[in-house]
């Protein structure tokens, strides 16, 4: 089926299976940022905005996204940048893979929190899964970028 | 130090940070490689009867499928390991015997994969089911064999007995055991178990393979282990290893799951076959069921001591569950007692011995600590059992009896046996002090009561590893000087993330007297890059390190050789200060970028390269004091970890920040082992925590303050001073936080995970 969606603020037409979710759909669009780490719901690394709502992509199907926005890393790379640089001055990109779900994540909160103290920082971000760093120096980042350190 | 122990960023990391397509998946740019699908086997052990794919074979868009009738015959090891492999030949790509709940049947190559799962369900195989070892404890002499075949083959003795499911044995021994024990005042025996643990590194196995213009087999993977990629899959598809390339790019994380080559055979076999590009992507389930995991072990330690708490006797039995395949059987379980013996220096006499056997579960391979972590756990919780029943404080059992820096140790550096290493370098000493400064050991130790029902408590544990394979490993680097006056340092090692691209950049800078921006690094393509033996075994700092200082320092060289050619003077009266060669006298001076222009033009005709390479006589090993606080819920047996401390001697830093995340990553890996992660099997030997559902890895409410300190030593041998950091941060959690808990409710846990029901049963028990 045909599906039509904003993404990245550009009007696209897709051919989507009914039963496909939409980050295959995305990864086959060429959006290749989105990751893929668990097909259960659980690691956050496909985290993608849909209508500036933080959601993971192996969890939707496409054909529910149609006349949506959707947002990924690609069309917010100032932003994202802004925030790397916190990440990767702590050296806590480590491998990189679970990073652009989540930044996604971060950018959201940042959007919705103001002055979150350091429990509500950890309590949004629990989704977002990361085997490498261990989590206090992605923490460490974040708290800088929010200026709550 | 300019740029050397400095905390620069990652040279990819806003790339990678930021979405960049730079992994395997996303280098399948003409999109229209096969996708492959494998059929597995649901029964822990069968032989195939007969298998017909021949409706399968009728779906359109299916391009083949491959059975064990249609594969070579050749036996190969996955293990990543320096040939020749200690780990048996024991594989066939597909086999006529399914020996693991997931093990391969058939290979399926279709257009999309909808149609390769379509195909896949439609292949009909009938099966003679045998009876299963699901229990490595009751695997020798089991009436049932693994490997019944004939053809399994091993490259040397590793004490392997298939006939009664022995993988491999080995003996550790050291002084006269006997006398020793006799002569302790107390003798402490416990057994401890240690689970499977899985990678669940983020990116899954995947490669993806096409034939380039010349006929050659050219596979981009997601590896730790590019060179030995290339000979294992040489060998396993019978082609000349000139026929393939290996690629690899940005990897999602590996903790040594990409040291066993799990699925580059499969696109291999399928483009040597179709001619046709093809690319597989282990799903998580996958990942977490048909690949390998840490090898369970259980281990009894008997420690013999006067009643002063000086250390007579370590003796430690072990058996490991190498799986249905012997990937990194031999060496893993070696590493246990070559990892651990050495600790306690004041022993008279020090013994490690046991097997590995195989089992009808899911083969077991290399996992970050590779043994040490299962030996550490064992070993260092006797320890402070033995602390209680001497009742001296844990710390001070430590100080009395560990190696000290300039000791000798027979077990250390563990090639030549019987011929003593000196340890050259160590500050475990005051990393024990340093760690009790900072959890305040002397105020906590052992308990506090909190509430009426919440108790924390204070563990500690002290562990060491090595840097590289001594007498084994080894690396090479080439720096090349481009004709702008700008280098490329080209190595083999593997970035899984960890930065060693960017630290070996900085060994390179400090060496080139240059900056960060004048060094490319590229890493990793066997058609390009010079040999590496790969990204395991704690070797990444310190060998290819000392390699990427040997090839700055030949070039350097060169250029002022030539340069002083260029001047007209001998190379004696120049002076090169990275920028600008200068006679002494500073008459003459040429910029780099002048001479790499003249050096590659037709007046010099050099293209200037330098090499080195590298291996270790020695294993330098670094150390870490780890502590841990828990608050004990003694109505739930629940266990919260309040606070961590690593005390960490990695020899000279050689980044900080990179350091730092290191440490701290593999101590979250290891309190995912000591708390939450455990892989599981059915009665019928079906894994059930094959996805982030059932299997917990600690997310981030499940770390509680981590506090990391570093305490540098100098290791002689290493690279400005280094030694390794990325395995030995993962062993201390396990049992620190298992002494923690004692002492904060007096239940030992000897069984990992230290979950809540098993702190509970034992508080009931009492």
């Amino acid at each position: 089926m045909k599906i039509n969606v904003k993404i990245n603020h550009k009007e696209m037409e897709l051919e989507v299976g009914c039963d496909e979710f939409l980050v295959d759909v995305l990864r086959k669009y060429g959006f290749l940022s989105v990751k893929k780490g668990c097909d259960t719901g659980s690691c956050g690394l496909c985290t993608v905005w849909i209508d500036e709502i933080p959601v993971l992509s192996c969890a939707t199907l496409a054909p529910t996204v149609n006349g949506k926005n959707i947002t990924t890393i690609e069309g917010v790379q100032e932003e994202a940048r802004d925030f790397a640089e916190f990440l990767v001055k702590e050296g806590a990109e480590q491998c990189g893979f679970c990073s652009p779900g989540f930044i996604m994540t971060v950018l959201a909160m940042k959007k919705e929190l103001k002055n979150p103290t350091e429990e509500e920082i950890v309590h949004y971000l629990t989704g977002n899964l990361c085997r490498c760093t261990g989590y206090v120096g992605q923490l460490r980042a974040v708290k800088k970028y929010m200026g709550v350190s | 130090m300019k740029v050397v122990n400095k905390p620069i960023s990652k040279i990819d990391g806003m790339d990678i940070a930021t979405g960049k397509p730079v992994y395997t998946d996303d280098l399948n740019i003409n999109n229209n490689a096969l996708v492959l699908k494998i059929l597995r086997s649901p029964h822990a052990f069968a032989k195939i009867k007969s298998i017909d794919s021949s409706i399968a074979q009728k779906v359109p868009g299916v391009e083949c499928i491959l059975t064990y009738k249609d594969v070579p015959k050749a036996r190969f090891t996955l293990a990543g390991q320096s040939y020749p492999e200690p780990s048996p030949y024991d594989r066939l790509i597909l086999d006529e015997y399914v020996r693991y709940v997931g093990d391969e049947v058939a290979i399926v190559a279709a257009k999309d994969e909808r149609t390769a799962i379509k195909a896949m369900n439609l292949i009909k195989v009938d099966y003679e089911v045998l009876h299963p070892i699901l229990d490595f404890e009751k695997a020798e002499g089991h009436q049932s064999m693994v490997h019944p075949e004939d053809d399994l083959h091993v490259n040397f003795d590793i004490g392997i007995n298939k006939e009664k499911n022995i993988a491999s044995s080995c003996k550790i021994e050291h002084g006269n055991m006997e006398k020793a024990l006799e002569e302790s005042d107390i003798v402490l025996e416990k057994t401890y178990y240690t689970q499977a643990q899985a990678h669940a590194m983020m990116e899954t196995y995947r490669s993806l393979t096409y034939m380039d213009h010349t006929g050659r087999l050219t596979i981009v993977s997601s590896t730790q282990i590019p060179f030995h990629v290339r000979r294992i899959v040489a060998r396993a598809l019978e082609i000349p290893k000139s026929k393939i390339r290996v690629i690899k790019p940005r990897i999602g994380g590996g903790f040594g799951g990409k040291q066993t080559a799990a699925v580059e055979i499969f696109t291999g076999l399928v483009t040597l076959k179709t001619g046709k590009p093809s690319k597989i992507i282990y799903d998580r389930k996958e990942t977490f069921g048909c690949t390998t995991s840490r090898h369970a072990m259980k281990i009894k330690v008997k420690l013999g001591a006067d009643k002063e708490g000086n250390i007579k006797a370590v003796d430690i039995l072990s058996l490991s569950d190498t799986g249905a395949y012997g990937e990194h059987a031999p060496t893993v379980f070696a590493v246990v007692g070559y990892k651990t013996l050495p600790l306690y220096n004041q022993a008279k006499a020090v013994r490690y011995m046991g097997n590995a056997v195989y089992t009808n579960k899911m083969p077991a391979g290399a996992l970050r600590g590779y043994g040490a972590t299962q030996g550490t756990f064992a070993l260092e919780s006797a320890m402070n059992e033995l602390a209680v029943k001497l009742n001296i404080d844990p710390t001070e059992l430590r100080q009395k009896n560990i190696i000290k820096q300039g000791e000798a140790n027979p077990v250390l550096g563990s090639t030549k046996e019987g011929q003593p290493v000196v340890l050259a370098s160590s500050t475990l000493d005051k990393c024990i002090e340093r760690g009790k400064e900072l959890i305040r050991w002397d105020e906590k130790y052992p308990r506090k009561v909190m509430s009426d029902n919440k108790v924390r408590g204070i563990g500690m544990a002290i562990t060491m590893q090595g840097s590289g394979i001594a007498g084994i490993d080894t690396a090479s680097a080439v720096v090349k000087l481009n004709d702008d006056g700008f280098y490329t340092l080209f190595v083999g090692a593997t970035d899984m993330g960890t930065g060693s691209d960017t630290i070996l950049a900085q060994m390179a800078a400090e060496i080139l007297e240059t900056s960060m921006g004048k060094i490319i690094v590229h890493s990793a393509d066997t058609d390009i890059s010079p040999y590496d033996t790969g990204s395991y075994a704690s070797s990444t700092t310190y060998v290819t390190g000392n390699a990427v200082i040997k090839a700055c320092e030949d070039i350097k060289n060169k250029i002022i050789e030539n340069g002083a050619k260029l001047l007209g003077v001998d190379e004696k009266e120049v002076i090169f200060d990275g920028e600008c060669l200068k006679t002494i006298d500073e008459k003459a001076a040429l910029s780099l970028d002048e001479m790499a222009q003249r050096f590659i033009s037709g007046e010099g005709k050099n293209q200037l390269m330098g090499t080195g390479t590298f291996g270790g006589d020695t294993s330098p090993p670094p150390f870490i004091a780890g502590f841990a606080e828990v608050e004990v819920d003694k109505e739930t047996g629940k266990i919260e970890l309040i606070d961590y401390v690593a005390a960490v001697d990695c020899g000279t830093v050689i980044n900080p920040n990179l350091a730092r995340i290191q440490v701290e990553g593999g101590l979250v890996q290891g309190i995912g082992m000591a708390m939450y992660e455990d892989v599981v099997y059915s009665q019928e030997g079906k894994q059930i925590t094959n996805t982030f559902m059932q299997y917990k890895i600690p997310c981030r409410k499940d770390v509680g303050k981590i506090n990391v300190d570093f305490v540098s030593s100098y290791e002689p041998t290493g690279p400005f001073g280094a030694k390794s950091v990325g395995e030995v941060v993962i062993n201390t959690p396990s049992p620190a936080i298992a002494h923690a808990v004692y002492n904060a409710v007096g239940v030992n846990v000897r069984a990992l995970p230290i979950t809540p029901e098993k702190v509970l049963k034992g508080i009931m028990s009492k």
